[in-house]
């Protein structure tokens, strides 16, 4: 009895943790850059009404959004990788590598060199892409049950047939392919209040439903036949869950283009330290992508000024061992 | 105390009239085709309530795919042919049917990171719904499911550190749990050693005898079919051969016409057992 609280005391006080880090990481990212500004600043800032001097303007207009971006994005991103896990039962699943991100990647594209006029679209447009390619996958590895080396070749050959329509386009098009390639390249440049507007409520919705099904993802974790005979309908959460899933990822796509391996990472980091229990799992995961991508994005805006390496490339450099290590001990 | 010790055999045959009454599940003519490959050809059966019920048969026989199919667990042509306690399969609402049945896989993934407590909460998943708070009725069974199984002093464990003996019990916890009528089990003893196989019989037994719970499984061992259970159908490629009580099933014929054994079968002791020689 006493072990089984201390446990649910450890869980919540790792989440406390992970709030502190976030926490501390946003202020981070709001003192470092191009030009430092001090803490006390950036209280002003934060509190009064006018923007007064260049600093101010750099924290409230440029910082601070791309902050809360980055922190959206990469809670999306750990949180669809999670699901994906779990719906897909493979450790190996993250939305860029099982295609759900080059689905919303080639859609956006499309309405972006296509259909210019209507950029308002593309965040439902991508969330669209992303479920097409999941089923996709999901059908594709689906052979008497579902075997985890199945779905990543599965992934992997829907992510380069799509990844081939999108370069397809970027080549046909070359002269609209601005914008397009700007969104692509996967970062947070530029990136402020209006696309916090519109990741904002998607993250919201996502998040909200992710941590509902918790519960569900969890039976489903102890494998599909003890998961019926305990009474969840087992289809129906692997879909409905694969939908939040790609909702999940598609706002972060959708906002940040394509950053890899943040859906991978971060829920196994957790896995680790946190376990498999998703109604805490889930919220962790939020969190330390939240963390770990505004760490980066501030590590990237740093560490070469004034040459920026866009978030996705860090994640990328990072992620890529992380899975080969995955990869190796998971056989 | 003695009379609480009978032997099934004579338990069931006391009771052999009230066998017929309102069965716990009833299939009738149900077909399973996978692929190419006729699986279960026009099958018929009851399973009485209140009893202990085995299927056995050789390798392959669709034992399992009975099993399955009964529960709703592969879709077969005829479904609407199955009921669960006189209600058909079709009505039951998934958390419904988990209320009144619990099924127990051969071998069910084992969950990485969960202590025994964790894992017996999880049988509570149909009675729980996110407006209500059930966790004091939840807390109830869980103590009380973990004392029935002897698994008590195992609660803070984690589900990977137990023997498979102890696992199995921990399995049975979560499935009684749910609080259910029928227990369905898959070979519920085979990757135990003796005496641990003797272990799960019993407490089936006892959970049998004392809470009134059905039982269901297949089972491989013919002595411990024998032995433990009221009622017992027999299958081969597909094809129900005979159901009824073990001392009329369990003949020498069987073992020679299923089985492909000479064997010996004795049930004029109180436990029964069945002798194998050789091949046929």
């Amino acid at each position: 009895m006493k072990q089984v609280s201390n446990r649910k005391v450890y869980r919540f006080s790792v989440l406390i943790i992970l709030c502190a880090l976030l926490l501390g990481s946003m202020i981070i990212s709001l003192v470092f850059g191009s030009t430092s500004v001090s803490l006390v600043d950036i209280w002003h800032t934060l509190w009064s009404d006018e923007l007064t001097d260049a600093g101010a303007q750099i924290i409230w207009n440029i910082r601070l959004p791309r902050n809360i971006v980055a922190a959206l994005v990469g809670a999306c991103l750990a949180v669809s990788g999670a699901i994906l896990q779990a719906v897909m039962k493979n450790p190996l699943a993250d939305p860029q590598i099982v295609g759900v991100s080059s689905g919303a990647g080639l859609m956006g594209v499309i309405i972006l060199i296509l259909f210019p006029g209507y950029d308002y679209l593309v965040p439902m447009v991508a969330f669209l892409g992303a479920m097409g390619a999941a089923l996709m996958v999901y059908a594709l590895a689906w052979k008497n049950g579902i075997r985890p080396s199945r779905i990543i070749l599965a992934g992997v050959a829907v992510s380069a047939f799509l990844g081939s329509g999108i370069s397809a386009l970027l080549v046909f098009f070359g002269d609209r392919v601005q914008g397009a390639l700007l969104w692509m390249v996967g970062g947070l440049a530029a990136r402020s209040w209006p696309q916090v507007e519109v990741l904002f409520p998607y993250a919201m919705v996502g998040l909200a439903l992710a941590c509902l099904g918790a519960k569900r993802l969890t039976i489903l974790s102890l494998g599909d036949e003890t998961a019926k005979g305990l009474g969840l309908n087992v289809e129906q959460t692997r879909f409905s869950m694969t939908a939040v899933a790609a909702l999940l990822a598609a706002g972060a796509v959708s906002i940040a283009g394509l950053i890899g391996f943040v859906g991978l990472v971060i829920p196994h980091i957790l896995r680790l330290i946190i376990g498999n229990d998703y109604a805490y799992l889930l919220p962790g995961s939020a969190l330390l992508g939240a963390f770990v991508l505004v760490i980066s994005d501030t590590v990237g805006r740093v560490a070469m000024s004034p040459i920026e390496i866009p978030v996705g490339i860090i994640m990328a450099f990072f992620g890529a061992p992380f899975f080969l290590y995955l990869l190796r001990r998971d056989g | 105390m003695d009379q609480h010790n009978s032997s099934p055999l004579t338990h069931s045959s006391e009771n052999r009239s009230t066998i017929s009454e309102s069965p716990a599940v009833t299939v009738k003519h149900v077909s399973i085709t996978l692929g190419e490959r006729q699986i279960l050809h026009d099958i018929s059966l009851a399973i009485p309530k209140g009893k202990i019920t085995t299927l056995i048969g050789p390798n392959g026989c669709g034992k399992s795919t009975l099993l399955r199919t009964m529960i709703g667990h592969i879709w077969a042509h005829g479904r609407d042919n199955i009921s669960i306690f006189d209600k058909s399969l079709n009505r039951y609402k998934a958390d419904d049917l988990a209320k009144v049945m619990a099924f127990l896989p051969q071998s069910p993934d084992i969950p990485k990171d969960m202590t025994v407590e964790e894992l017996v909460y999880c049988g509570r998943y149909p009675y729980q719904r996110w407006w209500q708070n059930t966790a004091e009725e939840d807390r109830t069974v869980v103590d009380r499911v973990l004392d029935i199984t002897k698994t008590n002093h195992l609660r803070d464990q984690l589900i990977p550190s137990l023997s498979g003996g102890e696992r199995q019990r921990v399995w049975i916890a979560m499935a009684l749990a749910q609080e259910p009528k029928l227990l369905v089990l898959d070979e519920p003893t085979t990757y135990l050693d003796i005496n641990h196989q003797l272990e799960i019989m019993e407490l089936l037994k006892r959970l049998n005898e004392e809470e009134g719970l059905t039982v269901l499984m297949v089972l491989h061992d013919l002595t411990q079919a024998l032995q433990y259970s009221d009622y017992m159908a027999v299958l081969q490629d597909g094809r129900l051969i005979t159901s009824g009580y073990p001392q009329d099933v369990m003949t020498e014929d069987l073992l020679q016409d299923v089985f492909r054994v000479h064997g010996s079968v004795d049930v004029s002791d109180k436990k029964g057992y069945v002798k194998i020689t050789g091949l046929l």
